[in-house]
């Protein structure tokens, strides 16, 4: 028999798979056989700079674009099902915990494709001031927003914080699951076929005591998006730059009900609302 | 640029030198047309307002409240220390349970008859707000007062509809909420955060500005009127160490804050890791982009509005004038003139534009702020009006030749003081507006509807005036992107801000 190529796990900034800068590597407890590039500050840094360039073209894009993009996220998976089952598995998940992640990860991947087109009419409004004046209000990213999923589970976990984000037009830097980081990382080989700009996603693995204070503290990063419970130190860290900062506290069973995580409240943290308004005159 | 357009102009730029301007002489002088106040008294002392009475505060202090126009007391206010706020906080506590309970039917009609009875003393509460904050009367009367009335009304309708609002999600209150207000619009900003807060089924604890409490323990005398259940909403008057105690105070669910973006971020450090939901409108830099095609006329006004308006005490007023190079001299000379035309003085005078400054404090940050600009090499332009004697007063100010880096383009002065810089394209003009850590309100000046869709659309700002400024509504949100803040007062994002969506997610 051939001796099997294996896959080096790296990260996914700005469109491309580098390594840490650092040169370290972690062994997920999920797998302890596997290295994994282990992500440090400058990695963060330069994730920061790669957002804030795919932030441009991914706000820049159409909503119908946008939402095409996602849907080709779907299209990916599905026909990576058996490889990203595998990615599953690596992190400990049984074959049938794997099927079952996947299909639930395509079904919010399209949930979110489809909502994208429809943010405006349902976040933005026509308002009726006194006066004659024309005043509506839309929404608009906030920005490059710091995602960190939670452990497990490994793939719908990363996913349910990061589409909600992507689906607002931010740009998002995610550090996926510590102990299972092999489907989360893959997810940014389904992006790199699937026409999301470069930068636009970034997935930089490694410990989450580590990188989470290091995105809270970023001045360049406006929002974090965190599952666990609240974290007196991550906000405060995020205060100096007022950081839209969210905390996921869905219990670990509930990370896989299909109508908890296809929220569109979770979309509102991330997005802020611009109100306009012009005068009508003859 | 079109041909009649230049010739307009043409025109408007030799009636802007002066050579064809009318000349009254002293011939034509306002009448003064002083406001009545002695349909209303103002006690000679405030208590705190917890759980439906006027009590004494546990401190046994009180201090001061000036009228900013003349520097004399106006009377005493109680002082809250730790121990009243605690009280203030444990009433509202008390009071939660009885008013979620109630059905939004009921609670609308509170509101409702909140705004009827707003509207029927106004001008008492038009008054009394010129008087506590030196701002002119025309402003209270018909800005302050009828936008407070409003954001009642507005926000009535709201409390029994919030299923229509948030559909497939059940709107729960959060809970027990602690506000505090700033100095510049002080009956508004109660409003702004008292109606969106009750509507949602949420009782309050605000702590009004220390240097202007008098519209706030006036509107507990309308909450007492109204017949709102006790502890619905409190009010605790003090100074920074009271909104210090009160932001603090552990049995918050939310925290509402106005003011400063030191202050903003302050807060949100001390409420990290709570839970504690958090709305945020800080402070601004907003720039007011004027293109050469413009309707000059209008752009002058829209601009002497957007800065001089309640005397540039204003978060999102529009501090920085980007006026495209081509039409700077002519627009220049006509803001002098008109500026030379604002009339400065007794705010309870009818025909007053600009009133007084609010605070000495205040008075000595603009001195500071303005001095700056002309160590740092701007040219300075001040109305040549004459200031009463005694009082906080600071003529109309306009800075040329400043650049980007200069603190008056930078710092938020929050005074009568207009900085001017100058841009070629569009491009430029977004860049340099977007400059700046703020991200509350801009304006744009253009006949081009085209251009005003595109350069709204990459102005990081929460508000965006076209060819309009300083525009306000309980039906359209407030607040802003960036380190102005976050959350939104007004529309349906206000009042997404006062209710918890059971979702899962919690705030820092």
């Amino acid at each position: 028999m051939t001796l099997p190529v294996a896959k080096t796990y790296k990260h996914y900034i700005g469109g491309k798979f580098p390594r840490s800068e650092s040169g370290r590597a972690f062994q997920p407890s999920g797998n302890p056989d596997i290295n994994v590039t282990r992500g440090s500050r400058k990695d963060l840094r330069e994730a920061v700079l790669a957002a804030r360039k795919g932030l441009a073209s991914w706000s820049g894009a159409t909503s119908y674009l946008r939402g095409q993009i996602l849907y080709r996220i779907a299209e990916m998976l599905e026909s990576r099902r058996e490889a990203m089952q595998a990615e599953l598995r690596l992190g400990g998940a049984t074959a049938a915990e794997a099927r079952k992640e996947l299909d639930a990860a395509i079904a919010l991947t399209v949930w979110y494709a489809g909502l994208s087109d429809k943010l405006q009419t349902l976040l933005g409004s026509q308002n009726e001031v006194q006066g004659p004046f024309f005043a509506f209000s839309t929404v608009e990213p906030t920005g490059v927003i710091g995602v960190v999923a939670p452990d497990g589970p490994a793939l719908t976990g990363l996913l349910a914080l990061v589409l909600p984000v992507l689906v607002g037009g931010n740009a998002v830097i995610a550090v996926p699951s510590a102990s299972a980081p092999f489907a989360g990382l893959a997810l940014g080989e389904v992006c790199a076929s699937s026409d999301v700009p470069g930068g636009a996603l970034n997935i930089v693995a490694g410990q989450r005591a580590e990188l989470a204070p290091q995105l809270a503290a970023h001045r360049d990063v406006d929002g974090l998006f965190v599952a666990g419970k609240p974290d007196a130190e991550l906000t405060a860290a995020g205060a100096d730059n007022l950081k839209r900062t969210r905390f996921c506290t869905l219990p670990a069973k509930d990370w896989r009900d299909p109508k908890l995580l296809r929220a569109l409240s979770w979309v509102e943290p991330f997005v802020e609302v611009k109100a306009l308004w012009h005068p009508v005159a003859p | 640029m079109s041909k009649e357009t230049e010739k307009s102009n043409d025109a408007a730029a030799a009636s802007a030198t002066g050579s064809h301007a009318l000349q009254f002489g002293t011939a034509w002088q306002y009448e003064s047309a002083t406001e009545g106040t002695d349909h209303f008294e103002i006690a000679e002392r405030y208590d705190l307002f917890v759980d439906g009475e006027f009590v004494a505060p546990q401190s046994g202090e009180y201090f001061a409240t000036i009228n900013p126009a003349t520097g004399e007391p106006l009377c005493e206010v109680a002082s809250a220390n730790a121990a009243d706020v605690d009280r203030a906080v444990a009433a509202a506590k008390a009071a939660l349970p009885g008013w979620k309970r109630k059905s939004g039917d009921e609670r609308a009609r509170y509101l409702f008859r909140i705004a009827r009875i707003l509207q029927e003393r106004a001008r008492e509460f038009a008054c009394l707000e010129t008087l506590d904050n030196g701002k002119p009367i025309a402003e209270t009367r018909d800005v302050d007062v009828p936008l407070a009335a409003q954001h009642f009304f507005y926000h009535a309708g709201w409390a029994d509809k919030l299923d229509l609002l948030f559909p497939g999600r059940v709107p729960v209150p959060v809970g027990v909420i602690g506000q505090v207000i700033p100095w510049n619009f002080p009956l508004l900003m109660a409003a702004w955060k008292i109606a969106p807060a009750l509507a949602g089924g949420n009782t309050v604890v605000l702590k009004p500005a220390e240097t202007s409490p008098l519209t706030a323990l006036r509107l507990a005398e309308v909450f007492q009127q109204a017949g709102l259940p006790a502890g619905v909403v409190n009010f605790v008057t003090g100074d920074g160490a009271t909104g210090q105690a009160l932001v603090r105070h552990p049995d918050l669910d939310k925290v509402a804050f106005t003011g400063s973006t030191e202050v903003g971020k302050d807060i949100q450090q001390a409420v990290a890791g709570r839970g504690v939901d958090l709305t945020l409108e800080l402070g601004g830099k907003a720039a007011h982009i004027v293109f050469e095609d413009a309707a000059i006329d209008q752009a002058v006004e829209g601009v002497v509005r957007g800065i001089f308006f309640n005397q540039g005490h204003v978060c999102c007023a529009g501090s920085r004038l980007l006026v495209q190079e081509s039409v700077h001299d002519l627009f220049v000379r006509k803001l002098a003139r008109r500026m030379e035309r604002i009339r400065v003085g007794n705010p309870l005078d009818k025909n007053t534009d600009m009133g007084a400054i609010h605070s000495a404090a205040q008075l000595a940050r603009i001195e500071e702020l303005v001095a700056a600009g002309v160590d740092e090499g701007a040219t300075l332009h001040q109305s040549s009006c004459e200031l009463p004697g005694q009082g906080f007063w600071f003529a109309p100010t306009m800075f040329t030749n400043v650049a980007l880096s200069h603190r008056i383009a930078r710092e938020e002065i929050f005074g009568p003081v207009l900085s001017v810089l100058t841009f070629r394209t569009p491009e430029e003009a977004v860049e340099k507006a977007n400059n700046t850590s703020y991200g509350l309100s801009a304006g744009i000046w253009t006949d081009k509807g085209a251009r005003i869709l595109w350069l709204a659309d990459r102005l990081r700002a929460g508000v965006v005036w076209n060819n309009t400024f300083n525009r306000f509504d309980a039906a359209s949100p407030f607040g802003g992107f960036k380190e102005s803040g976050f959350g939104r007062e007004g529309g349906r994002a206000g009042m997404r801000a006062y209710v918890r969506l059971q979702d899962g997610l919690s705030a820092g």
